[in-house]
């Protein structure tokens, strides 16, 4: 019905106008746009935070915060980078090209895209809302728990964690309905003649991506309402005194949160090698081989998730069978690695923005990766568990698989959604600023890991304060130079060199037979493909 | 002609969305149901050193031919205003053996309090072998102001346990149930 309404107002007026439109609209290029815009803001907010955070850790001991504070600020700033920040600039990209690329007049179904968006506000405003609480003197600020919210410390803790089970319930809601919008979208909305084989690697990740979070954000959304009952209405789900156990919060978490981590990445690794392809002027190498890999990552994500707690205490049958299915996705991933390099080895190779960012992205990632195998290994894992080892081979995978990544794709698709080209010098300084001072942040973090310096604490021995100092430099360059991101977008949304209708000169797929930027109704006659 | 199309679209659309729901819905219940199948894993496997909550038939036989070390450990959780601890750090005891040891709680507010012990056995492989006849663990406890009381606990560690396991520790962690 509501597909209906949006292929038939169609014809009779091109783009509205004014602020009203933005609540109401149900265009697929709107609802992506205020995603990303979204994911933006998010992105500067969670990094304030830890900005916070990294400045605390400067020097040992505690000078900026109290450490209650500081809890708050590590729990949130992950909470906001994952689903405020991450997660919506995913859906952004998934609602601008998923029918670009599938050649589909717009999603299966407006009315719930536009609802999925506008639960995210609301969503963040009960994340950001028990700080600012707190400046009044009501309650005693946001969770305190980590984003993991672990039992039974959740469970004591302040109105901060009701706030958050909340916004959490919100923004399951919203990767759902958007979920569902996608798989609907790419199931029925494909131009004749496209297969599912002859799909683009992005509508493939995402399509992956959605299957996942319709089947483990319901066993989230769950697990937080068991911990919502346990705090107010008697339950002992995660009581043990009442026969219930805290260690299964930690398998009823994981089993959402290893799948989410795939989540997060699977997105990314679809468009790049539509980025790699474009600038190697090679076509995409291994398709089907990428395919087959995505889709067995995704399965294998659902199985792994207690590598995340290897050492509460499980027997050693359990142990083992958790070590070796978590290595096991390294095969998959690494085919997908190899298929990456090998798309551009020999290519005609150019360095523009996105570029830079892709083979950034490959050898960091790589490093992301390489060390998730050594966390992986229950004996290795004994040491390096909750230590800022583990800190950094999570931002080495999450900053870069999945920021990183994301900011390649905005360089590539941004002359596609604007019309106009971005300040190239700009982007390669940002690429570069971002790049080092992002190695200068997380690098000395696997040393003073591997040396005992635990997560989540706001003090450290003072063996650990060259590095840290390091490391707070580091984030502060990073945090800065995304400022360069910024002002660069801005720039380009209001204006520059037009750009042309395929932007670049290797570029392949659907979205760019389109102008620059595309009609408001996409593909007025729908494309046929051979 | 579109309209035509465009309304088994629609149809298409909204069955694949029913069944998405379905998906959805049978992911909440999968969530749910994790919570039984997960204690019943545990109550299999002996996971987490969860030992027997009711009481637990005697064994007739001993096996004097092996030592097992039973150490004990105490916690008193935050929101009780309890002491609590055990009246012997560690026993020796053969297999099958009936052992009985005590533990003695003061209440040290003033007000009646009820308390209820959870006990936890490490390693968790033993915790299946590891057998307690009688226990204040069973039920919850209650203590007037300033009142002390001595708890038995007997036990024994049945015959079948494996060779490997010499040392058990018995922890227990005493809550306070005013929920």
């Amino acid at each position: 019905m509501s597909t209906k309404a949006a292929i038939h107002h169609d014809e009779h007026h091109d783009h509205p106008k004014g602020m009203k439109h933005w609540f109401t609209t149900t265009n697929h290029k709107d609802i992506g746009t205020m995603y990303l815009i979204f994911s933006l803001i998010m992105f500067f907010v969670g990094g304030i935070m830890i900005l916070g955070v990294r400045a605390e850790l400067f020097q040992p001991g505690l000078q900026l915060m109290k450490p209650e504070f500081y809890n708050q600020l590590i729990g949130s700033h992950a909470l906001i980078m994952i689903f405020a920040a991450l997660m919506p600039a995913a859906t952004g990209f998934a609602n601008w090209m998923i029918p670009l690329q599938i050649g589909a007049p717009d999603m299966a179904l407006p009315r719930i895209n536009n609802w999925g968006f506008w639960l995210l506000p609301v969503a963040a405003t009960l994340l950001i809302l028990p700080f600012i609480l707190a400046l009044f003197g009501v309650g005693d600020g946001g969770a305190a728990t980590g984003w993991t919210l672990y039992a039974p410390l959740s469970v004591q803790g302040g109105m901060g964690v009701d706030f958050a089970i909340f916004a959490i319930h919100i923004l399951g809601v919203s990767s759902v309905l958007g979920s569902i919008n996608v798989i609907v979208t790419i199931f029925n909305m494909r131009a004749p003649g496209m297969t599912l084989m002859k799909m683009p690697l992005f509508a493939w990740g995402w399509l992956i991506t959605a299957f996942l979070l319709v089947a483990t954000i319901p066993v989230l959304a769950g697990a937080v309402t068991m911990l919502l009952t346990d705090r107010h209405f008697g339950t002992h789900f995660f009581d043990a005194a009442g026969g219930g156990d805290p260690i299964l919060f930690q398998h009823l978490f994981w089993f959402f949160g290893h799948p989410e981590v795939y989540i997060l990445l699977l997105p990314v690794w679809g468009f790049m090698p539509q980025i790699l392809q474009t600038f190697s002027r090679k076509p995409i190498f291994g398709y089907k081989a990428q395919v087959f890999s995505l889709i067995a990552i995704g399965i294998l994500s659902l199985v792994v998730w207690a590598h995340h707690f290897l050492t509460a205490g499980m027997p050693v049958p359990a142990l083992l069978y958790f070590m070796y299915s978590t290595m096991s996705i390294s095969l998959p991933l690494a085919v997908l690695f190899f298929c990456w390099i090998a798309n551009i080895w020999k290519g005609a190779l150019t360095f523009e923005t996105p570029m830079l960012f892709a083979i950034g992205w490959i050898i960091l990632f790589g490093i992301g990766g390489l060390t998730g195998l050594v966390l992986a290994d229950v004996a290795a894992d004994a040491q390096y568990h909750h230590s800022y080892f583990v800190v950094a081979h999570f931002h080495y995978t999450l900053f870069v698989g999945g920021i990183m990544g994301i900011m390649a794709g905005v360089y590539y698709w941004l002359p596609k959604m604007t019309g106009h080209m971005y300040n190239e010098k700009l982007g390669k300084l940002h690429f570069w600023l971002t790049a080092i001072s992002f190695n200068l942040t997380f690098l000395p973090q696997f040393f003073v890991g591997l040396a005992g310096m635990p997560r989540r604490i706001p003090d450290y021995a003072l063996q650990f304060a060259e590095f840290n100092a390091i490391s707070s430099v580091g984030a502060f360059i990073l945090g800065l130079s995304q400022l360069l991101f910024l002002y660069n977008i801005i720039a380009c949304a209001r204006g520059g060199k037009k750009a042309t209708d395929k932007v670049w000169e290797g570029a392949e797929g659907l979205e760019w037979t389109l102008s620059s930027p595309p009609p408001y109704h996409s593909f007025s006659k729908q494309p046929t493909i051979k | 002609m579109e309209t035509l199309k465009q309304k088994s679209l629609n149809k298409k659309n909204k069955k694949l969305v029913l069944k998405l729901m379905g998906l959805v819905l049978g992911s909440i219940i999968f969530a749910f149901s994790l919570v039984p199948l997960y204690n019943l894993i545990c109550n299999v496997t002996g996971l987490n050193g969860k030992t027997n909550s009711v009481a637990d038939q005697t064994s007739l036989k001993i096996d004097a031919s092996r030592w097992i070390k039973v150490e004990f450990t105490s916690t008193v959780m935050p929101g009780l205003g309890w002491n609590f601890y055990p009246n012997q750090s560690s026993v020796k005891v053969h297999p099958g053996e009936i052992m009985v040891v005590t533990f003695t709680a003061k209440n040290i507010t003033n007000e009646v309090v009820a308390g209820q012990a959870i006990p936890s056995l490490s390693p968790g492989q033993a915790s299946p072998y590891f057998k307690k006849i009688e226990c204040f663990c069973f039920q919850r406890q209650e203590l007037k102001a300033g009142e002390t009381k001595t708890f038995p606990m007997r036990f024994y560690v049945s015959t079948d346990v494996p060779q490997d396991i010499k040392t058990v520790t018995l922890s227990y962690a005493f809550y306070n149930t005013v929920k």
